[in-house]
């Protein structure tokens, strides 16, 4: 298992696209994927989840992966995160 | 109720949130919430409960993509986005499968389940801070409302006998669209600004609105007379007499300038130096037709097939389009009806399986279309058949090359050949056209005409790919330029290449509808306008009022601008000498 964290960098936060976004990457590695914030863990491949998290600008998020890909599912979502979602920031 | 003492002239002061004055009973909506018990399950009903809940799951779908499509087409693709959440939130896998699991599990029914699984999130969601995630937790909450509904198998409470003032503590869009199929007077709600979704949503329908009102539901009963000014943000409960001839009054005024355009019903959409010119409705489902006609359309220039595929896992077979195609060629008879063939992919639902970067760019319209030859090829002899009374035609969408209406084309004659071995009679000379919705096909617009005996342009997707701007994106939607001057220049381009080479030139796409381009359309030489219903009378008005070869000279004048802005500016000034009671948006 990987992890990594993560700030929420672009402006509108962790709003309805951006909680697309990530699910939509999530789903195409096979690793577990899950987003700590706070004391609360959800599955990151459950847009419910992620939509739940509402995490602003600047709050720091806790990105854990476990599977056979995830080397490389946490750097494209450490990417993602990184681009602001590529929203403005 | 009824007691004598009841029966007492009340004012309520609101909103202003749509304007237009109705009068008429009082209809009190409350919004269904389902009860829900838990129950234990038997080891043979699991399979059942679990079955319950993926068609509780499908319909909801189903209901909220045909919302957003209505939505969509009503009010354009940015409005229609207040649903989309909603509907991400169906299709969370993870969410179903943890309620399967536990309906295995924990052997309880279906319903229990899945508010117990949502109230999770949600009691997370309305202890945010964010006023955003908040209302995210009323998205999560009509979501899970929906499903419960679905899962006692109830149906929407949207079908009305009769007229009413809908009057509620808050309407949902989706509530609001689902009632504007009824006859609606006017609604009235409790929460709400002027500006919300629902706000929108009412103008768009023409639909008197007044929100902000207090306690209003409480105190109105259904079949209480009420007045609605929704130019004022007045409700009158049970009025007196000299109310109500008052507000009869400012009614009749009111509608004095609808019926000036509802007149026009029955006149040709013509220049004053008699240019004709046809004057369209798009569609895309049947129910649709009775407006249609009554708003005078000269045809269906645009049906959108996709419909047909909401909510489905597989293909509507031959027969079952044959009978939806035949419908509409016989209700619109002897107008014409073009159909446009499944434009799939891009925004649009149903390419499953299918994960692309950039869809827009991606496997869409007859590229699918020409990938699936047997799904085309049912509907093409699908639409052969209903062609019979030769007041039928076929639009390919999303064409780039010549290549591609070739390929389209063998297969229309292959269609025929299947039709022709069955016995089963055809309209042999039916109109072929397709859409000029990509710059490609724009530039060849001459080579293409030579194909096809119609062109019509899609502006929506024509000016996002000029552009290069994503309509959807709210980043970027100032750059979605209808009056761009590159694409004012592209449109006389594929006007002319299409006249030149002897076919007829429609457009179909958003920018038909708009008032503030109606002249320059025209001018442009524009033989084929195909609007949203409601526009229609309206854009008559305009064609109705100006010479063609005054719209000519505006056309040029807009051709020689620099901006979109200056484009803007001319026609805004033009139209306002012209036509100062049509509202420009």
């Amino acid at each position: 298992m990987i992890q990594r964290e993560v700030t929420i960098r672009n402006k509108a936060g962790l709003h309805t696209r951006p909680a697309a976004a990530i699910v939509k990457l999530a789903a195409k590695f096979k690793s577990d994927f899950y987003i700590e914030k706070d004391d609360m863990e959800i599955n990151g491949k459950s847009i419910i989840g992620v939509m739940t998290l509402a995490a602003e600008q600047g709050s720091k998020l806790l990105l854990k992966f476990d599977g056979v890909d995830e080397e490389e599912a946490c750097k494209a979502m450490v990417d993602l995160f990184e681009r602001g979602f590529d929203e403005p920031m | 109720m009824a007691t004598s003492t009841a029966i007492k002239e009340i004012r309520f002061k609101g909103i202003p949130a749509s304007p237009g004055i109705s009068i008429g009973p009082a209809y009190i909506f409350h919004k269904h919430t389902p009860s829900v018990y838990v129950r234990s399950l038997d080891q043979t009903e699991i399979d059942k409960e679990i079955e319950r809940l993926q068609k509780a799951r499908e319909r909801s779908q189903y209901e909220l993509q045909k919302i957003f499509q209505f939505a969509d087409q009503r009010l354009g693709p940015e409005q229609a986005k207040i649903f989309e959440a909603q509907l991400l939130l169906l299709e969370d896998d993870y969410l179903f499968t943890t309620i399967i699991d536990r309906i295995r599990k924990e052997k309880k029914n279906a319903d229990f389940l899945v508010r117990d699984e949502i109230e999770k999130y949600y009691r997370i969601m309305t202890g945010a801070k964010d006023e955003y995630a908040r209302e995210r937790a009323d998205d999560l909450q009509d979501v899970c409302n929906r499903i419960l509904r679905n899962l006692e198998e109830q149906k929407l409470p949207s079908k009305l006998d009769g007229s009413y003032v809908i009057i509620s503590h808050h309407l949902a869009a989706a509530d609001a669209l689902l009632f504007s199929r009824n006859d609606v007077l006017g609604y009235v709600t409790e929460l709400g600004g002027a500006t919300s979704h629902m706000a929108l949503l009412a103008r768009a329908l023409k639909i008197p609105l007044v929100v902000g009102v207090h306690q209003i539901s409480t105190i109105a009963q259904s079949n209480d007379v009420v007045i609605i000014d929704g130019s004022n943000g007045l409700v009158v409960l049970n009025p007196t007499q000299e109310t109500l001839e008052y507000f009869e009054k400012q009614k009749a005024d009111y509608e004095q300038f609808t019926q000036r355009l509802a007149k026009l019903r029955k006149e040709p959409a013509e220049t004053l130096d008699e240019r004709r010119v046809q004057l369209s409705a798009n569609i895309e489902l049947l129910e649709e037709l009775d407006f249609v006609k009554q708003q005078g359309a000269d045809g269906i220039g645009l049906y959108r097939t996709e419909s047909f595929l909401l909510g489905r896992e597989v293909f509507p077979s031959e027969d079952e389009q044959y009978e939806n195609y035949n419908r509409i060629a016989e209700a619109m008879y002897p107008k014409q009806v073009i159909i446009r063939t499944f434009d799939i992919g891009g925004d649009k639902f149903m390419a499953q399986g299918v994960k692309e970067n950039n869809p827009f760019l991606g496997w869409r319209g007859i590229r699918v279309m020409l990938d699936k030859p047997q799904i085309f090829l049912d509907q093409l002899r699908a639409i052969l058949r209903a062609s019979v009374k030769h007041n039928l035609a076929i639009m390919f969408p999303m064409v780039t090359s010549i290549k591609e209406v070739q390929l389209a084309k063998q297969l229309l004659a292959q269609a025929k050949d299947d039709l022709r071995q069955k016995g089963l009679p055809y309209d042999e000379k039916i109109q072929i056209g397709v859409m000029i919705e990509v710059p490609a096909a724009a530039a060849i617009t001459d080579h293409l005409a030579k194909e096809v005996q119609f062109l019509s342009i899609g502006t929506n997707d024509l000016i996002q790919y000029l552009l290069a701007v994503d309509r959807g994106n709210e980043i970027v939607a100032d750059l979605f330029q209808e009056f761009h001057p590159a694409v004012v220049r592209s449109l006389q381009y594929i006007i002319r290449r299409g006249k030149e080479n002897q076919v007829w030139v429609g457009m179909c796409g958003q920018m038909a509808g708009n008032p503030l381009a109606a002249m320059l359309l025209i001018g442009l030489g524009l033989d084929e306008f195909s609007v949203v219903p409601t526009v229609l009378p309206e854009i008559k008005k305009i064609i109705r009022s100006i010479h063609y070869s005054e719209a000519q000279r505006i056309a040029e004048q807009a051709l020689q601008m620099r901006s979109e802005d200056e484009i803007k500016t001319y026609l805004t000034t033009v139209m306002k000498q012209k036509f100062p009671d049509i509202p420009l948006s």
